[in-house]
Formats: C-alpha cells, sequence, structure tokens
C-alpha cells in the first residue's frame, strides 16, 4: 500500500514536479552562476567575473542605488497605509452596514482593471492641466494643485495613492477573517464593560493578525517588485528625473534594454536577498504579535 | 445578555440600556456611512473620469475648466480607438492566449493538490513547503535564465514561453486547490479505495467533481492574469500583429500618448469585460480570495 501509495503521490505530482525542476530550480540556479558572469542573448558566451557585477552595482552605480531607495521609500510608505487604510474600510463595513455589498464592490473594482488601464486612467486623472484632480482641488478649495506624476516631489506619493485605490483586494480577506471572530469574545467583553475601542484593540486586531500577517508578507514581496504602473506610467525610464525608477524597473531595463543579462542577473539575487531577509525578519517577530490561537487545524 | 429574571428595577434598567445601545448603534452606523459614502464617491471617480474623457470631443478633453459631462456625447471615439489601435486583433490573440492557459491550469494543477491533499505518501509534505517557497521567489530571479532557455529553443515571439510552462503546474493554484481538497471528508475516498476503485477513478470521479467551485474560480484567476499580463508579453511578444491587449495599449500610449479620449475609450473597452466577468462569478471570485489569505498549512 506505502509503495502504491508513493507511485501514484509522485505520479499525480509529476506534472508540478517537472515544473518546479525546470521553471523554477533550474533557473534560479542557472540565474545565481549567472550573477557571477558578463553575457548577453546577443553574446551568450558566460565570461567568468566573479563578484564584479556585485560590487560594480552596490558601489558604483548611483542609478542603482537610487532605484533601490525609490523602492525602498515605496515599500514603507505603501504596504504600512495599505494596511491601515485596509483594515479601517473592512472594519467599518464589518459594522453590518447598510449597503455593506454595494460598498464592497465599489473597493473592489479597481483592483478588477488591468494595470496597464490602470496607469493610464491615473495618468489622466492627475494630469496637472486637465485631470480630474487639480479640477476638483481648484472648484472646492481654490487651491492650486501640483503637478503630481509629473513633479519628482509628488511623484512617489502619487503612486502610493494609486497602490491605496486598489486595496479592495485586502479588504476582502480582512472582512473574511473578521467573520471568523467567535461572538463569544466580544459578549464576554460586554459583559466585562468594554467599549468599542477596547474591543477593537484587544479582541479583532488580535484575532484577524494573522490575516494581517499574511498581507504584510505578500505586501512586502510585492512592493519590492513593484514594475508594470510605474514602467507604464514613465514608459520605463522612471521620469521625472528617476524619482519613478523602481528596483523592478532598472533590472528590466539592463537585462532587456542594455542586454547586461550578467548584471541584471545580480541585480536579481540582490532582490532576492532582500526579500528573503525581510521575511525571515518578520516571521521570527511574528510570534511577539500574531497570534494563532483562533486558528483550526486541518 | 440575559438579566431579566432579576427584579422589576433591573429589567427596565436593561430595557434602557438596550434602548440606548440601539440608538448607540444607529450612531455608529451613520458616523461609518459619514466615513464611506466620500471613500466609495473618490473610489468611483476615476472610473466616472475615464467614461466621461471617453465620450468627449477633442476640443472638449482641453476645455477649461474641464467638463464632467460630455457635451455632445462623441460614441464615435469607440469606433475610431478600435481601428486606431487593432483592438480587436489584440482581444483574439489574448482570449486564444487565455484558452490555452487555461487548458494548461485544469490539467496540471487539481491532479498536484490531489497528490499533496489525498495520497498519503512520503514527499507530500516536503513538496508542498516547496511549492509555498516557490511563491515567495521573486519573477526577476527566474525571468532572466528562462529567456535564455526559450532563446535558445527558438520560442521567443511566439506565445510558447508564455502557454507552455502553464502545462507544469502553477503554485497558487495548487495551493488554492489543496485547501478546496482539504474540505473534503477523507473516509469518501479511503471508502471508493477499499472498494477497489483505481487512484484515477477516484480522482476524476468523485473528487473532481466535488470542487467544480474551486476550478472555475481558477479559471476566473487565469483569465484575469491573462488579459491584465504585462511582463511575460513584453519580454517575449516583438511583433505588432500578436500583441495583447495590455502591451497593445501601452504601444498605442508610447506613440499617441496625448489623446486622452481614444485611450480612455480604449481602457474602457479593457476594462469592461472584466468588470461583467466579475459580476457573472462574483461569489466564486470572494470565496477564492478569501480563501488563499485564510486557513493555515
Amino acid at each position: 500500500m506505502a509503495r502504491r501509495n508513493l507511485l501514484f503521490g509522485i505520479l499525480f505530482a509529476s506534472p508540478w514536479i517537472i515544473g518546479v525542476c525546470s521553471f523554477v530550480l533550474y533557473p534560479v540556479m542557472s540565474s545565481a552562476y549567472s550573477s557571477l558572469t558578463e553575457y548577453s542573448v546577443l553574446n551568450p558566451e558566460k565570461t567568468f567575473v566573479g563578484l564584479a557585477n556585485y560590487q560594480d552595482l552596490i558601489l558604483d552605480d548611483p542609478v542603482f542605488v537610487r532605484s533601490f531607495l525609490n523602492s525602498l521609500y515605496y515599500a514603507v510608505f505603501a504596504i504600512p497605509l495599505s494596511i491601515v487604510v485596509g483594515v479601517s474600510i473592512a472594519l467599518m463595513l464589518n459594522l453590518k452596514v447598510k449597503g455593506k455589498e454595494i460598498y464592497r464592490t465599489i473597493y473592489f473594482l479597481p483592483v478588477l482593471i488591468p494595470d496597464v488601464a490602470l496607469a493610464v486612467v491615473w495618468l489622466w486623472v492627475f494630469n496637472s492641466q486637465f485631470g480630474v484632480a487639480n479640477t476638483l482641488l481648484w472648484q472646492v478649495l481654490r487651491i492650486e494643485g501640483p503637478g503630481w506624476l509629473a513633479s519628482p516631489q509628488w511623484s512617489k506619493p502619487t503612486i502610493i495613492l494609486l497602490t491605496l485605490w486598489t486595496v479592495g483586494q485586502a479588504v476582502v480577506i480582512y472582512l473574511s477573517g473578521l467573520q471568523d471572530v467567535p461572538q463569544s469574545l466580544y459578549d464576554a467583553a460586554q459583559v466585562d464593560g468594554a467599549n468599542p475601542w477596547q474591543k477593537t484593540r484587544f479582541i479583532t486586531i488580535p484575532m484577524i493578525s494573522p490575516v494581517i500577517f499574511f498581507n504584510l508578507i505578500m505586501g512586502m514581496i510585492s512592493a519590492f517588485q513593484y514594475f508594470t504602473i510605474a514602467q507604464v506610467i514613465t514608459g520605463g525610464d522612471g521620469k521625472p528625473g528617476q524619482s519613478l525608477l523602481f528596483y523592478a524597473m532598472y533590472l528590466y531595463r539592463n537585462a532587456f534594454v542594455y542586454y547586461k543579462m550578467g548584471l541584471a542577473s545580480a541585480q536579481a539575487w540582490i532582490l532576492f536577498c532582500i526579500v528573503l531577509i525581510c521575511t525571515l525578519i518578520m516571521f521570527s517577530t511574528s510570534a511577539r504579535w500574531v497570534y494563532y490561537g483562533g486558528q483550526d487545524t486541518d | 445578555m440575559t438579566d431579566g429574571d432579576q427584579g422589576t428595577t433591573a429589567a427596565r434598567g436593561s430595557l434602557r440600556a438596550s434602548t440606548k445601545r440601539r440608538n448607540k448603534h444607529w450612531i455608529r452606523e451613520l458616523a461609518a456611512h459619514l466615513l464611506l459614502l466620500p471613500l466609495a464617491v473618490s473610489y468611483l471617480l476615476p472610473f466616472f473620469w475615464m467614461l466621461s474623457t471617453s465620450l468627449k470631443s477633442d476640443a472638449q478633453v482641453y476645455a477649461f475648466p474641464p467638463a464632467w459631462i460630455p457635451q455632445p456625447v462623441v460614441w464615435d471615439n469607440y469606433p475610431r480607438a478600435v481601428n486606431f489601435i487593432p483592438f480587436m486583433r489584440y482581444v483574439q490573440n489574448t482570449l486564444g492566449l487565455a484558452l490555452f492557459a487555461i487548458i494548461g491550469v485544469f490539467l496540471s494543477c487539481p491532479p498536484v493538490a490531489y497528490s499533496m491533499s489525498r495520497i498519503p505518501w512520503a514527499g507530500r509534505h516536503l513538496l508542498l513547503i516547496v511549492t509555498l517557497s516557490t511563491m515567495m521567489i521573486p519573477y526577476q530571479v527566474t525571468m532572466i535564465p528562462l529567456f535564455t532557455i526559450f532563446t535558445r529553443l527558438g520560442w521567443v515571439g511566439s506565445y510558447l514561453p508564455l502557454v507552455v510552462p502553464r502545462f507544469f503546474g502553477a503554485p497558487f493554484y495548487i495551493f488554492l486547490l489543496r485547501q478546496f481538497f482539504m474540505t473534503i471528508p477523507q473516509e469518501l475516498t479511503d471508502a471508493a479505495r477499499i472498494d477497489g476503485a483505481s487512484e484515477l477513478r477516484i480522482y476524476a470521479q468523485i473528487v473532481l467533481p466535488l470542487v467544480k467551485p474551486a476550478l472555475a474560480s481558477i479559471g476566473v484567476f487565469e483569465f484575469l492574469a491573462q488579459w491584465r499580463a504585462f511582463i511575460g508579453p513584453l519580454i517575449y511578444i516583438d511583433k505588432p500583429d500578436r500583441y495583447t491587449v495590455s502591451i497593445g495599449l501601452q504601444m498605442f500610449r508610447l506613440e499617441y500618448g496625448t489623446e486622452w479620449q481614444m485611450l480612455m475609450a480604449a481602457s474602457v473597452l479593457l476594462t469592461t469585460p472584466i468588470i461583467i466577468a466579475y459580476f457573472l462569478v462574483q461569489r466564486t471570485f470572494v470565496q477564492g480570495i478569501a480563501l488563499t489569505g485564510l486557513k493555515g498549512v
């Protein structure tokens, strides 16, 4: 029986076992080696250069450092803001307000728009002369709006605002997390005379902390890979003044515009290490703030 | 709260308390609406602006102050945008690509999830950990070696690099399906096995029909993923007549970046099918998303 199970287990899993080996494991190892070489698609002969690519990037390439700092800026502001806004919306919807379904749909709709369309629409909404954002600012508040995406000071905050517009996916996840919080906890708190703020702070938030943790990890991984929207908005060059040149965009440029495949592989591995280290740090501190008591084991 | 069996004073007190609580709830609901409603309006505003611009005349697009409602309504922007960009061509390309990709994930993902959840074999926990770990590897790490491989195979410029990997499993869907499979009672498959049913029969005739909703959400997710895909087609598709909708729109923008009414018309066309698809399968969809973020391993 055990042998039969082993045979069928591997048989059924074989597409993915082949897939993992050929589309994940082999490329990952190949990329690790490539990062120590110099090559391009035009000239596929790999020349071993040791750690020179890493050295060039970290020590001698101000554009690389710039792109890293841009992505860091994005991650540091976009992730916590998305969590705060997402959880707040979910908490408000969870008050069983009238029209909950309609609100949820409205908040979710932007998630559905293809990134390219999202970027194009956002460019137009925040057009400094003819966009609806500055129109509103002028008509309602008599304020002359900033240049938004055209201004190096405002471009990153505008991008972060755009990220908040697509917070709906997380809201759906938080909402289903909220539904799993047992009513008995609130009833017990009621008996003890807890006010709504205390109930939120000491029951709701701890009970949904695993879901917040999940969104934090996923948000971090995708924040460092942030690409499509900024690529479309800037046409790939990260303008104005490299303020929107994010890490993955510079990587893409090195690989597929300048054909420096070895260098780009080194960039990819630095990215991988950053994501890995951040994930490990988050997991190792999670015991202190993520509460897993409410989870059913299966 | 039940304290009705204590004296009348207490009963009256609790009545007053419950009225007070009902009032409080009413106030809280009002406060929530005061926050939720303006937020909802600001979430809808870009949609409205997109739609309104897509129906404006050349002159009105650049009018100052900008108009909210187009006057006159220029429906002609839509046929113009569709012809300007060979939009229908891109739609065909994308639908074809999505169809094969969906077939790919339907064939490859459920058996793997079945193996990891229903067959007790030694390596399945390891495989689950590997599956989850691969989701954390940034796309950029595998992107360059895969491009080198596909170049060597002569596949660059065709849809093969985008479709073929879909026939070899996708970690996110495998995990999603596994979570669904776990909810099916183990006795069901055990009984069939004792009755001498073959593994393939248990899979195809007992388990698979039970996870139809999960398969549906995977189909929808994959359609969405292909419709929205950007970096894959950007790297591999170089001929304009093979562009997908997203790449087509991007190229249109780079060339005619200031024809806003046409860009918005194209964006509306790009977005509408997805919104329709969403409303058709809303429940499955929301369930699918919720499931990914919830249950532990």
